[in-house]
């Protein structure tokens, strides 16, 4: 057992990402892989899993409490990280990258290492895209909204079925709602290549690091915190993926 | 190092497959994971504790790992009765189910929802940060013996987990025998805390919370040998163990079997890592190293 009292970062910069989104850049950077998470402490509220936009970063949408409570803090304000955690993904070959919303923060770090060729992302509207400029830097983009206001009228689905040829992709990384992740999953079975899938869950934690089994999926029992948050398409497809996560008391709720 | 006689393994009416028992509290929250614990290993598995109503728990942060061991204050979070289903496919299996409650009345509810599905009951009396629940009550002779009756009643496989943060732990575990317990299970956490000296603030949500892992083990090898002395029903040791070694050191204390759980924190198949080194063709019964130390 090694020491993981959080580390004390100070936020340096605040960045508004969309209406809804900030990026919040600290005076340290960690050692992340694209995909790994941190617990984010925020003093007196909570503490929550987000992933990792950069090394010395996080990118926060205001969905709960500790979320609105870290998108209201304002440079020199201090939070506490553990981490980073998890597996983070492993890309090989040529890459797809599809993310819908906040969930694309994950996969951002992929396309800044030069990792991805495709990527699809999505959104409600167009002014909550988050990262479309730099990522039509770094990447075949191809945007999806779901009330047309940029790109695309419709999910990111639409696009892997009109534009995309999957076959043509070693590896398919996701990040997004869950039944837009459920959808790509669908269509990677359908067309035989689930295990080229690699999808970055959520799942409500609480320890981060494999022990009070808050954030554990039926049927294997695996934790998405420790043996996650990064599973392949064939690792879910028999499982409460698409269907039902649990909640801070461990009861089922449709997802 | 000695080892153990691979034998059937019965601890206050329990039947186990071997002599390491998951933890309360530990990936047990579902009974796909109880279900892997018992793949990778596991004798038989204690539940997270289920009370009478579903509740969250404290806010975070909720665990911290220490150098050697780990710090949490999870706060009692459970499914309540919604937890039936989850034991459905653990049917026979060696599935004890852990249970708080404020009130006697409230531990004999919890356990009517599991009578027909549990191998056995765990009485949490111990939960070191948990208002009105756990070492609140059980740091009480009379309370705990009440709680106990209540539960025993049932006529399942009584154990009752005690805390180490008490005077007299020999006095706590008398009261659970004449309860009726079938055997004691110590410990749980021993109460804790850390400050960040960067926030000036206490780590944990709930500021306080109790410690497990290696740095406890000393502390509970201690209270099993002197639960050994004051009472004549089974004890299962917990706190720290996490190598056979520390199985061993525990049965000589005086315990028929032992719990894990911190110690899956660096190893998931611990139980499995343990058993291989702790049993041998050649090794001596349980019942010849159980108290020995005593002597």
């Amino acid at each position: 057992m090694r020491d993981g009292m959080p580390v004390v970062v100070t936020v340096r910069e605040v960045i508004d990402e969309t209406p809804t989104v900030k990026t919040l850049r600290f005076d340290s950077e960690f050692a992340i892989r694209p995909g790994h998470f941190c617990m984010v402490w925020v003093p007196g509220i909570d503490e929550v899993p987000m992933g990792f936009s950069s090394p010395g970063s996080i990118t926060v949408q205001k969905v709960g409490e500790a979320t609105a409570a870290l998108t209201s803090l304002t440079p020199g304000d201090r939070i506490g990280i553990r981490g980073p955690f998890g597996n983070g993904f492993t890309p090989n070959g040529r890459v797809l990258a599809i993310a819908g919303g906040v969930g694309v923060v994950p996969l951002y770090p992929l396309a800044v290492n030069g990792s991805v060729d495709t990527f699809i992302l999505g959104a409600r509207t167009g002014t909550e895209l988050v990262f479309a400029r730099e990522l039509s830097d770094l990447t075949d983009l191809k945007i999806a909204t779901d009330d047309g206001t940029a790109g695309y009228h419709g999910f990111v689905t639409g696009v892997m079925d009109s534009e995309i040829d999957l076959l043509s992709y070693d590896t398919i990384c996701v990040c997004g709602p869950e039944m837009m992740m459920k959808g790509i999953l669908d269509r990677l079975s359908d067309a035989g290549i689930a295990d080229r899938g690699q999808f970055s869950l959520h799942r409500y934690m609480k320890c981060g690091v494999g022990v009070c089994g808050s954030c554990t999926i039926d049927p294997e029992g695996l934790c998405v915190c420790r043996d996650g948050p990064v599973f392949t398409g064939d690792q879910i497809i028999n499982s409460e993926f698409g269907t039902y996560a649990r909640d801070a008391s461990g009861q089922r709720k449709r997802v | 190092m000695i080892t153990l006689l691979k034998d059937q393994v019965s601890v206050g009416g329990v039947d186990l497959d071997n002599h390491l028992i998951l933890a309360a509290g530990v990936l047990g929250t579902t009974g796909a994971s109880l279900s892997r614990m018992r793949r990778q290993g596991a004798g038989g598995v204690v539940t997270k504790s289920i009370g009478p109503v579903p509740k969250e728990g404290h806010a975070g942060p909720c665990l911290i790992p220490l150098a050697g061991g780990l710090i949490n204050a999870m706060g009692l979070p459970n499914p309540s009765r919604n937890f039936v289903p989850e034991l459905e496919t653990l049917s026979g299996e060696p599935v004890v189910v852990s249970i708080f409650g404020g009130t006697p009345a409230e531990f004999g509810e919890v356990a009517s929802w599991f009578e027909g599905i549990a191998a056995g009951f765990e009485l949490n009396l111990s939960c070191p940060h948990a208002e009105g629940y756990g070492a609140a009550i059980g740091s009480n002779p009379a309370m705990v013996r009440a709680c106990t009756e209540e539960v025993a009643a049932f006529g399942r496989p009584t154990w009752v987990k005690l805390t180490p943060n008490v005077t007299d732990i020999g006095s706590i575990g008398r009261a659970a025998e004449e309860g009726g317990a079938t055997a004691l299970v110590a410990i749980n956490t021993v109460r804790a805390m850390r400050i960040s000296i960067d926030l000036r603030r206490p780590v944990l949500g709930n500021r306080f919370g109790g410690i497990s892992g290696p740095m406890i083990f000393p502390i509970a090898l201690r209270c099993v040998y002197d639960l050994y002395e004051a009472c004549s029903i089974p004890i299962i040791g917990c706190g720290g163990v996490s190598s056979a070694a520390d199985t061993i050191e525990m049965m000589m204390a005086g315990a028929s079997a032992v719990q894990i759980g911190s110690a899956v924190y660096d190893d998931s198949s611990v139980f499995k890592t343990i058993a291989d080194e702790l049993y041998s063709p050649d090794g001596v019964p349980a019942a010849e190293i159980v108290g020995c130390a005593h002597a």
